[in-house]
């Protein structure tokens, strides 16, 4: 793997105003707020976290399909949070999002031909042959038969429908992909089949991935590195190896306890945390993890940690981290 | 699919029926004809229906079987063309106020409610008021009252469907907001879009017969449902068949076209299927 960076998020934040009227102000939801990454060429970057804590808005953000608050995306050098709209423009293809609903990311009255061909209108050097054959090819590529070519939607299964979903993402040619939760609505057997199609895509079109997911059995299957988020920041980043072998963040330990194993034998303590997670409108002071947290203390209430490097490539959000 | 259980539903097949006729009856109106819907004939005036006058003669002898065959067509290109007029506004302001939201949806749509919160008469009325009445005003007209109603549906639409994610993919994938809303959005609005022109189409022949009542509608002499009925009016007392054929032509193509407007409210809403 090249060390070279793609992608370099800094401080990325996204507030939504809700019920804001005539005669009210509304109120703030940190949906993601100040979350840092990066991602180098060619790596497979996972988001872990619960329901509601900004991993999606964070995938979003990336490919500024919703405009940040505040920070920078830096994609290649260039900061695309505040690039000009025209040029921003020439840049989308080069990075790609796939969803996780497979059945309204789809346009029910396009045929797979328009769904995949969409994005090669933007391309007019290429004659009508041309991109029949293109997209003929990328059918190929993720699994579809020819004779789907003329067929809308509704005649697929959920996991036909996610290949078409990826299909109509790489024929752009891009070297980024949000994978935004893209198994999370299929079956098991079906998660496997699209799982070692996203690994071998990357292995051969040389593709970097931010792979959003809860689901840690598969995140520890297809990344590299994992960050873990809880209500909008940033709690833990580190390699899968350092991440699963020893989580330094209390929230990390319990949220990888709660996933089940396969293992037989293997003797889990489970941490069970009390309590929901605390509303995004108005996040706890301190360390936003303290209420729940089994090892808070005192100060966890008062100040929030910063996010810094514990270990080579092990960064942790946690005053008291684990095995310090 | 939509066709078969269209077909299938008997209610919507009689509409279709009855509108169908209607639309022949306008465009065969000189065949149909037996007399010159203009010609005047002081000998016969305000006869009974006869073997000659199949739904008798108005007070200036006129044949009325004759005036009601051509008045369709008057009924149905101001119902056609100010349902459209309302259709293309509607979808326009629609699309671009729920498309873009913020507060011009917000303006647009008081705007909007403005004009909802007058009667529909009362407002074509002074619509007409200020331009004068001739057809091409009671169109325009008609169609500015009906806009509101389309647009509020667009708007509702366009609301939930520009959330949807095949519309951030094509923004993912570089296109402009003309073209999602053109590829993507208002293709999927069709449906209600559909139900809501077909109601409007019987509320517009009601409103045109009305407006043509009260002498605002289609010019006399070129008779129209609505002006026959009311040239009949006077003379209700003593020749009342005068009255009843032109508003049994109304009444017919009203329910034309609401019987079909329900059939496609079943066929089409999702929430049936």
């Amino acid at each position: 793997m090249s060390l070279k960076t793609i992608l370099k998020v800094e401080d990325l934040t996204k507030y939504f105003v809700v019920g804001r009227s005539l005669f009210n102000s509304g109120e703030v939801v940190k949906a993601v707020d100040g979350v840092s990454f990066s991602l180098m060429q060619g790596e497979t970057l996972s988001l872990v976290g619960e329901s509601g804590c900004g991993k999606s808005t964070t995938g979003r953000l990336v490919l500024r399909l919703i405009p940040p608050t505040r920070g920078t995306v830096i994609y290649q050098g260039q900061d695309i949070a505040k690039l000009p709209a025209d040029k921003m423009r020439k840049l989308r293809s080069d990075m790609q999002i796939i969803f996780q609903d497979p059945w309204s990311s789809l346009n029910p009255r396009m045929t797979v031909k328009e769904i995949i061909g969409e994005g090669l209108r933007r391309q007019p050097e290429l004659s009508r042959a041309q991109r029949k054959k293109m997209v003929l090819e990328m059918m190929e590529t993720v699994g579809l038969r020819p004779e789907h070519y003329d067929r809308h939607p509704h005649e697929f299964s959920g996991g036909q429908r996610q290949r078409l979903g990826v299909a109509r993402a790489l024929i752009m040619r891009p070297k980024l992909v949000v994978a935004d939760e893209p198994l999370s609505a299929l079956d098991v057997s079906v998660q496997a089949q699209v799982v070692n199609l996203l690994a071998r895509l990357k292995r051969d079109l040389g593709l970097s991935y931010l792979f959003i997911s809860h689901d840690l059995a598969i995140v520890e299957h297809i990344s590299d590195r994992i960050a873990v988020m809880y209500l909008g920041k940033l709690m833990e980043l580190a390699s899968k190896r350092q991440l699963f072998a020893q989580p330094r963040h209390p929230y990390t330990q319990a949220l990888f306890s709660a996933a089940p194993t396969t293992e037989v034998g293997r003797e889990k303590n489970r941490i069970i945390l009390s309590g929901d997670v605390p509303s995004p409108l108005n996040p706890p002071k301190g360390c936003r993890f303290h209420t729940r947290c089994p090892l808070a203390q005192e100060d966890c209430g008062q100040l929030e940690p910063e996010f810094k490097l514990l270990a080579p490539g092990h960064w942790v959000a946690c005053h008291h981290p684990l095995n310090d | 699919m939509f066709w078969k259980k269209f077909l299938h539903n008997p209610i919507g097949m009689i509409g279709v029926v009855v509108i169908t006729l209607n639309i022949l009856m306008a465009a065969f109106a000189p065949v149909l004809a037996t007399h010159n819907p203009l010609t005047i004939n002081v000998a016969q005036q305000s006869e009974e229906p006869s073997a000659q006058h199949w739904f008798g003669t108005d007070e200036f002898g006129r044949d009325i079987y004759s005036r009601v065959i051509y008045g369709s067509r008057i009924s149905l290109y101001i119902s056609l063309f100010s349902v459209l007029v309302a259709t293309f506004l509607g979808v326009a302001i629609g699309a671009t106020s729920g498309y873009y939201g913020g507060w011009m949806d917000n303006l647009i749509m008081r705007v909007m409610d403005a004009i909802m919160s007058f009667p529909a008469i009362l407002l074509a009325i002074g619509i007409l008021a200020v331009l004068g009445p001739n057809l091409s005003n009671v169109v325009l007209a008609l169609g500015i009252v009906y806009t509101p109603r389309f647009a509020r549906i667009v708007r509702g639409s366009v609301l939930s469907l520009k959330e949807k994610e095949f519309v951030e993919a094509s923004k993912a994938i570089g296109n402009g907001d003309a073209y999602i809303i053109f590829r993507h959005i208002l293709p999927n609005c069709t449906a209600p879009l559909i139900v809501q022109a077909t109601a409007s189409l019987a509320y517009a022949i009601l409103a045109e017969s009305m407006l043509s009542f009260l002498g605002l509608g289609a010019p006399p002499p070129a008779p129209s449902w609505g002006n026959i009925l009311s040239d009949a009016r006077n003379f209700m007392m003593d020749n009342a068949m005068m009255t009843v054929f032109p508003g049994l032509a109304i009444t017919l193509a009203v329910l034309g076209f609401n019987l079909v407007g329900d059939a496609l409210r079943d066929v089409l809403d999702p929430r049936l299927k």
